[in-house]
């Protein structure tokens, strides 16, 4: 393989990394909003949670692998009971859209303030387990196998939540609530519980997402700040509650993130936002947006 | 057409004083309605009278402030739809709302109740029987939702409620917008499906298909009942279809 070749494989790898952990992140939120109608503010606040989740069982454990499976299980708890106990009670109420932004922009800043009173406002390392330091070589290039190992880890999840969704009577009941939720409901079929699977699960992939970032971008306060940005481009852009949309937009997203950096570093960070205004104009509901209210 | 008077029959669903409001408006001003086991029961009127606002607040898809929904006998009044519908009631919506995204075959699996069906119950609906009964819906059971035709969709979504095992029917403009043909059919299978012992609340604006269905009517002005009677009682007052029907 050339050099140049390499640096073009070596880039793209690298932004499906990170495309892989925007649509853990991405997809969550645009399921939430699909079968309930609310944009979740503190999405990206439950992927820094895992993070700090992550870094505490690490400190206490020594084991990654133990942080991977209780950390994101710690932060789709913390989703149910939000879920639970505040939205539910809020959706209640009949505030419409305004309800949902503000409770949910609250949890946001709670979280926010609640980690940088329990770990401190400094940047907190977590150690990438022996057995995925280092690189790998495939084909005369050198890559780590950790960011290798994010993308396999996200494929299984993607794998699961497309059989769940396709391949199991509570997708099938996903998929129709995502279009008529009242409908659903007038089935027979309990929607605030489903609500709640779908929101813990949405809350969960945020977590794993969190853990498996917590390596790469160290854990800090600001740690969801451009991931929760760059989820709410995907969701607006692959089409609100179009899951195929998030997985889309967000492989794209990486992708640009990391050519764009590449290319033309002033303007990587604004192209994201260029992408969005650019598709908006074309295509007001996103690319596979169903909705039509 | 027999004439079901209300004095022989069990009352199935009764419905006492009930108020409804959308936001400040009050659009169910004290509505008072019965059905019986095994009766279909026609709601008319013309439009924005508040009939789709009664079978929704039946169904618990609106909110009511106050009054009483009893249904065999326990109150539903005020519960969620998922409540209402374990109960024993099935709602045909206005415009079908059928699933675009999803198969014909998981437009109807979804309406079965815990997602099994009852095979313990030789008179439980099961997708067999469903194909039988809509032949049409067989044809296209791996199609979306979406792809149907208008007539498909109003079948599928009486099937649909049907796969729940409803003792009572919500039905709310089913030939709205239907070829005249499938019309016929459509007012045939509502008759078929009253035989098989499913009692049925019918809104509807075609006065040939409602007056040929039900046993009795019960005519809205705005927001109340303005008149209640048999099909044949209906037909002797011409003041109260001129003042509740005519435009």
């Amino acid at each position: 393989m050339s050099p140049v070749t390499a640096m073009y494989v070596a880039q793209a790898i690298h932004g499906l990394t990170y495309g892989m952990l925007l649509f853990l992140v991405a997809s969550g939120l645009t399921l939430i909003f699909g079968m309930m109608g609310i944009l979740n503010l503190a999405h990206a606040s439950f992927f820094m949670l895992s993070a700090y989740f992550c870094y505490q069982v690490v400190a206490w454990t020594d084991s990654f692998w133990i942080a991977l499976i209780l950390a994101p299980i710690g932060t789709g708890l913390v989703g149910i009971i939000v879920e639970r106990f505040l939205l539910r009670k809020v959706q209640k109420l009949g505030l419409g859209h305004i309800g949902d932004l503000l409770l949910t922009l609250g949890i946001a800043l709670v979280i926010s303030e609640a980690v940088k009173t329990i770990w401190g406002t400094e940047s907190h390392q977590v150690l990438i387990p022996p057995s995925l330091q280092g690189l790998v070589t495939v084909a005369g290039l050198e890559y780590p196998i950790y960011r290798l190992f994010i993308i396999g880890l996200s494929l299984v999840i993607l794998g699961a939540l497309a059989f769940i969704l396709f391949k199991t009577r509570l997708g099938m009941i996903i998929r129709a609530a995502v279009s008529d939720r009242d409908m659903v409901s007038a089935l027979g079929i309990n929607m605030p519980r489903v609500f709640m699977f779908v929101f813990g699960v949405g809350t969960l992939m945020a977590g794993v997402a969190g853990v498996a970032a917590a390596p790469m971008l160290t854990v800090f306060p600001g740690l969801a700040d451009q991931i929760g940005l760059d989820a709410f481009v995907v969701v607006v852009v692959g089409g609100f509650g179009s899951l195929l949309g998030a997985v889309v937009v967000s492989l794209f997203l990486g992708e640009l993130n990391s050519f764009g950096i590449q290319f033309i570093p002033r303007l990587a960070p604004v192209l994201v936002f260029l992408f969005m205004a650019l598709v908006l104009s074309f295509k007001p509901m996103g690319f596979f947006g169903e909705r039509d209210e | 057409m027999p004439t079901w008077g209300m004095g022989g029959c069990s009352v199935f669903l009764e419905i006492n004083d009930l108020n409804t409001y959308y936001g400040p408006s009050h659009v169910l001003q004290g509505i008072s309605l019965t059905v019986a086991k095994g009766e279909i029961v026609a709601l008319l009127g013309r439009n924005g009278m508040g009939k789709s606002t009664t079978l929704k607040t039946i169904m618990g898809l609106a909110k009511p402030k106050s009054g009483q929904v009893v249904f065999q006998g326990n109150s539903i009044f005020g519960n969620p739809p998922h409540k209402v519908s374990m109960a024993g009631i099935g709602y045909v919506p206005e415009e079908r709302r059928i699933f675009p995204n999803l198969s014909v075959e998981d437009n109807l699996l979804i309406g079965v109740k815990g997602g099994v069906i009852d095979q313990s119950n030789p008179d439980a609906w099961t997708l067999e029987k469903m194909y039988e009964v809509f032949p049409s819906l067989k044809k296209r059971r791996t199609n979306k939702g979406a792809n149907l035709s208008g007539g498909e969709q109003q079948m599928l979504a009486i099937g649909r409620a049907l796969m729940g095992n409803p003792s009572l029917l919500l039905v709310d403009e089913p030939t709205e917008g239907l070829a005249p043909i499938i019309v016929e059919a459509v007012r045939d299978i509502l008759a078929e499906i009253n035989k098989m012992g499913v009692s049925i609340l019918l809104v509807e604006h075609n006065l040939n298909v409602a007056m040929s269905l039900a046993h009795r009517v019960y005519l809205m002005g705005k927001a109340h009942i303005g008149f209640v009677g048999t099909v044949k009682e209906l037909d002797n007052n011409p003041d109260a279809r001129a003042q509740y029907l005519e435009v």
